[in-house]
């Protein structure tokens, strides 16, 4: 086997805890999907057979009963329950799994949308022996107005600073603002053997990485490390220019072809013959000094960058939005479901998607929007530009423009809502006037 | 041809309606009479002869199923298979047998007519030949050879036929109802017109898109050698072959024999399609596929009774011996002899970046030969600067030139050492594309020219010219941007722009003056004897 697929599913949404209230984060639904739907019809697309999904009970729970995942996901699904505390971070989550993992992993976040050729990342990783491989992307403008924030957004995200090499795909660098005090040093020894290096900000990182087995080992040996993209990720990226005697992997490469041959792993020795032939070959992954290829170094990290293509992370409010928006267009969702009842006068645009089961009176004006399922939506109401989800009542004549509407809220009659964010569960009085760029959690 | 089968199709006949059993010989001719009618009934398009034809087979309905195995080589000039099977049972079950006088009668007119049109065509066939050799050779005598399908490619029949191949090619491991077959890697760009029957890949499009990412149907040691062939990390022969030795032995380590099967046969069977992908990735090198036919040998020669952990064990030590011998050692050996030629104050001219050669040149260093070296290299590979890295990084004095300038340095070299890809049996030297250009010069400079080449990169095949067999590489390498314009980047868009990028170039043996191997130093037109001798051994 090459590859085994981990699905980090237990986030909590720190982000956008006013949607993730109620819903844990893997099950918001996107386009009348869970939201954890889309990276694994990712990997279903790819070929792969089996994930392990590391996610919470209530998850899990959830997981059972929603249809879309019981009948669209032929994959197994090998679900691993940790607490919810929150105190595990994704390294530590690797870290429990490790009696599972037999050979090198793909870890994918559940909040990732897109529609990348997974190839291109995975090529990366087989052709040049790598140790990491990861995913990143131009990061998109996100332009729709956000309901319970005044104003415009903010960016108050720090800044990632990424460095490549000329050819755009080894990784030299990577920092986060917050740890870069007085400013970005780059060492010596990388400038001595990567003389030209192009520094990005702008990328929004997948959270989708190719790892090799020999890592998480490493990490079952080092438990200080509790989080992949914050620690374990920029740690490989460093050591990649580290002395090799210092760095503890190495060993297992060269010292394990000796060893037990019996494992079946692919990675056994092979980094010594890889070597072997590379002597004899006559390529060179830079020219101008007097290294061999690789400059000699065994570890070595390398990223995709999308030019274009849709990829989101759905981990903001913000981005949450934008994917409700642009996810269905991708998987050609059917805008109506068919078991949902409209009636004839409805005006329905068509970038609307209705799930199951919703009921549309008459006179209804939907558009630009996502209803959820088992929705009823009563006559003389304009929906548009919102997201509307499951187990919703919107009472006659409600004007709902650029909101998003949680589970099992009542808006009740004649309410007047403006990107306002309802949250679970919640009324609306009747009548209601002019609620404006409010939030009630 | 045709008078003879007239007989024996008589008595099988009678046979037949008798109800007795056919002998093997009769059969076999019936079905090579049968072949020759199909063929010219096809080229003539003649209706009512096929349908006679399709009566007269319930002659052979007694014998259905060992027609069918020799019916589809049997079609290979024709485009379309004739759907015979099919066609015989419903033809035999609706007719009941005619009699004997009106089918002999039948027959006498048919081959009359055949023998008649024949000897028109039998002269038109041959002369058609040398000038087409890829037209249908059914037109001539079947015992023609035709030219292998990987340098038909501009053939749509061919290519056709490839790809069922491909699809059928059964992959172990797999279930039976997933689609285990490789992909078929497309072409990229217009040929020129000239290599229009090779292939011409795109690096920009590697196989592994239309795999599946944990890639079951191969093994992933394959899968990763495939694209470090096609993308050009593992390159030049020797460290090819070496890490396609390394990945079987990957391979042979995960293997487990299935139920019911023997390893010598199983085994054999499932590296097929892993040498089907990593041809399609790159075409394979005279190294490789010698390197193939040995292990394949080895495989073949395991004893049914050795327990598959003792066979997987002999299996890997022979791929060791096998590196260790004719690699490792044999570099050692030739290193030896070329240190006798090497003398003092000499000036030695390589080209490109043979790893053989450098070897060569790093070893005469260590044993205090004093010599100074020019690297020639050329666009778009640019190996020599590999080569020069290794050479200056020993503390060897290089001078390093392109191509271009050989004609100027040459009056100052006194030896020519050259790598190959492959020695052919007709002497020629099959290396990388500008080798030929160098030999030529220095034979019009009289410098020597020692070309240094292991014995297993001998190979059996006979060429004279370079665009019968040869690889083609990316076209896009061939673009460069200096200055900030690229001037050929829109160059798919001029539609009389062909871009050409060749890989290997073949060297008369009249420019070489000796050949150094690990079996010593003979002259080029020894390569015969070597590979005779060779299989002799074997």
């Amino acid at each position: 086997m090459e590859l085994q697929a981990v699905l980090m599913a237990a986030g909590g949404g720190s982000r956008m805890t006013d949607l993730t209230y109620n819903t844990p984060k893997a099950m918001l639904p996107v386009g009348n999907k869970p939201l954890m739907w889309y990276p694994l019809n990712l990997l279903e697309r790819m070929g792969f057979e089996e994930v392990i999904v590391i996610t919470t009970k209530e998850v899990q729970k959830m997981m059972s009963t929603d249809p879309k995942m019981k009948l669209d996901v032929k994959m197994k699904l090998d679900v691993v329950c940790i607490q919810e505390d929150g105190d595990m971070g994704t390294a530590d989550a690797l870290r429990h799994i490790q009696q599972k993992i037999k050979t090198d992993i793909l870890v994918v976040s559940c909040d990732l949308i897109t529609d990348v050729a997974l190839h291109e990342v995975v090529d990366l990783f087989r052709a040049h022996n790598a140790t990491l491989a990861m995913l990143m992307s131009k990061a998109h403008e996100f332009t729709e107005t956000v309901p319970g924030q005044k104003g415009k957004k903010k960016t108050a995200e720090q800044r990632d600073f990424v460095g490549v090499d000329q050819s755009g795909k080894r990784l030299l660098f990577m920092a986060n603002e917050a740890d870069l005090e007085d400013g970005l040093s780059i060492r010596k020894s990388i400038m001595r053997k990567h003389p030209r290096m192009h520094i990005k900000t702008g990328l929004v990182d997948a959270h989708l990485y190719c790892l090799k087995k020999a890592v998480v080992d490493f990490l079952a040996d080092n438990k200080s490390i509790s989080s992949i993209r914050g620690e374990l990720v920029p740690y490989l990226v460093r050591k990649q220019f580290s002395k090799t005697t210092n760095c503890p992997k190495i060993k297992d490469d060269a010292e394990d072809q000796n060893q037990k041959k019996n494992d079946g792993s692919t990675n056994h020795g092979h980094s010594s013959c890889l070597s072997f032939s590379l002597d004899r070959s006559c390529w060179n992954d830079h020219r101008g000094d007097m290294s061999e290829a690789y400059h000699g170094g065994k570890l070595r990290c390398y990223v995709h960058i999308m030019d274009e293509g849709p990829c989101y992370r759905v981990n903001t409010l913000a981005a949450y939005i934008e994917a409700n928006r642009l996810a269905p267009k991708l998987f050609e969702e059917v805008p109506v479901h068919p078991s949902a009842v409209i009636s004839e006068r409805c005006q329905m645009g068509s970038d609307s998607y209705i799930g199951a089961m919703c009921q549309i009176a008459d006179k209804t004006s939907i558009k630009r929007s996502t209803i959820g399922n088992s929705t009823t939506v009563k006559e003389k109401v304009k929906v548009a530009n919102s997201i509307i989800m499951h187990g919703v009542t919107i009472e006659e004549g409600c004007n709902i423009q650029g909101s998003v509407i949680c589970s099992n809220a009542v808006i009740g009659r004649g309410a007047d809502l403006k990107y306002c964010l309802v949250g679970n569960g919640q009324q609306i009085e009747p009548e209601g006037k002019d609620h404006w760029h409010e939030h009630t959690p | 041809m045709v008078m003879f089968s007239l007989t024996p199709v008589l008595d099988v006949c009678t046979q037949q309606q008798e109800g007795k059993e056919l002998t093997k010989e009769e059969k076999q001719r019936l079905r090579k009479e049968k072949k020759q009618q199909k063929k010219s009934k096809e080229k003539k398009d003649d209706k009512p002869s096929r349908d006679s034809e399709k009566e007269k087979k319930p002659a052979s309905a007694a014998s259905p199923a060992p027609q069918t195995p020799t019916q589809p080589p049997a079609q290979k000039a024709a485009p379309a298979p004739v759907p015979v099977p099919a066609s015989e049972t419903p033809s035999a079950a609706d007719k009941p047998a005619k009699s004997k006088a009106e089918l002999k009668a039948e027959r006498r007119a048919r081959q009359e007519a055949e023998r008649a049109s024949k000897g028109k065509k039998g002269d038109v066939g041959p002369q058609a030949a040398p000038g087409k050799p890829k037209a249908p050779p059914s037109e001539l005598q079947p015992v023609v050879k035709r030219l292998p399908e990987h340098v038909q490619v501009d053939n749509p029949e061919v290519l056709k036929k490839l790809a069922k191949k491909l699809e059928r090619q059964q992959v172990y491991g797999c279930a039976p109802n997933c689609c285990g077959c490789i992909p078929l890697r497309s072409d990229y760009g217009y040929k020129v017109s000239l290599f229009s029957h090779l292939h011409q890949y795109s690096r920009k499009a590697p196989l592994t898109q239309q795999l599946g990412i944990p890639s079951t149907v191969i093994h992933p040691a394959i899968v990763r050698l495939g694209l470090q062939y096609s993308q050009g990390i593992v390159a030049g022969s020797n460290a090819r072959s070496v890490a396609l030795l390394h990945a079987f032995k990957q391979v042979i380590r995960d293997y487990t024999t299935p139920p019911n099967e023997e390893l010598s046969r199983d085994l054999v069977n499932r590296l097929k399609p892993y040498i089907s992908f990593l041809n399609q990735c790159r075409p394979l090198s005279a190294s490789m596929g010698n390197a193939i036919k040995y292990i394949k040998k080895e495989i073949s020669n395991i004893p049914s009774q050795c327990k598959e952990e003792e066979a997987k064990r002999k299996l890997l030590n022979c791929i060791d011996c096998y590196i260790n011998e004719k690699i490792v050692l044999a570099a050692k050996a030739i290193a030896k002899y070329s240190i006798e030629k090497i003398s003092d104050g000499d000036v030695i001219l390589v080209y490109g970046c043979s790893s053989l050669v450098n070897h060569i040149l790093c070893e005469a260093f260590e044993k205090n030969r004093k010599f100074r070296v020019i690297v020639v290299d050329s666009r778009p590979r640019l190996e020599g600067r590999e080569a020069l890295r290794r050479l200056v990084q020993k503390g060897i004095n290089c001078t390093y030139v392109l191509i271009s300038a050989v004609s100027y340095i040459l009056p100052e070299v006194s030896k020519v050492f050259l790598g190959a890809h492959a020695l052919l049996a007709n002497g020629y030297v099959m290396s990388r594309v500008g080798t030929s250009q160098i030999a030529l010069v220095a034979k019009a400079f009289n410098v020597p020219v020692l070309v240094c080449c292991e014995t297993y990169k001998f190979c059996e095949r006979v060429q004279t010219d370079s665009f019968v067999s040869n690889e083609l590489d990316d076209p896009d390498d061939l673009i460069v941007t200096r200055t900030g314009t690229t001037q050929l980047e829109h160059w798919q868009e001029v539609p009389s722009l062909g871009l050409l990028n060749l890989v290997y170039d073949v060297t008369p043996p009249d420019f070489v003056d000796l050949v150094i191997t690990d079996l010593g130093m003979i002259p080029c037109t020894s390569v015969p004897v070597v590979l005779r001798v060779k299989n002799v051994d074997q």
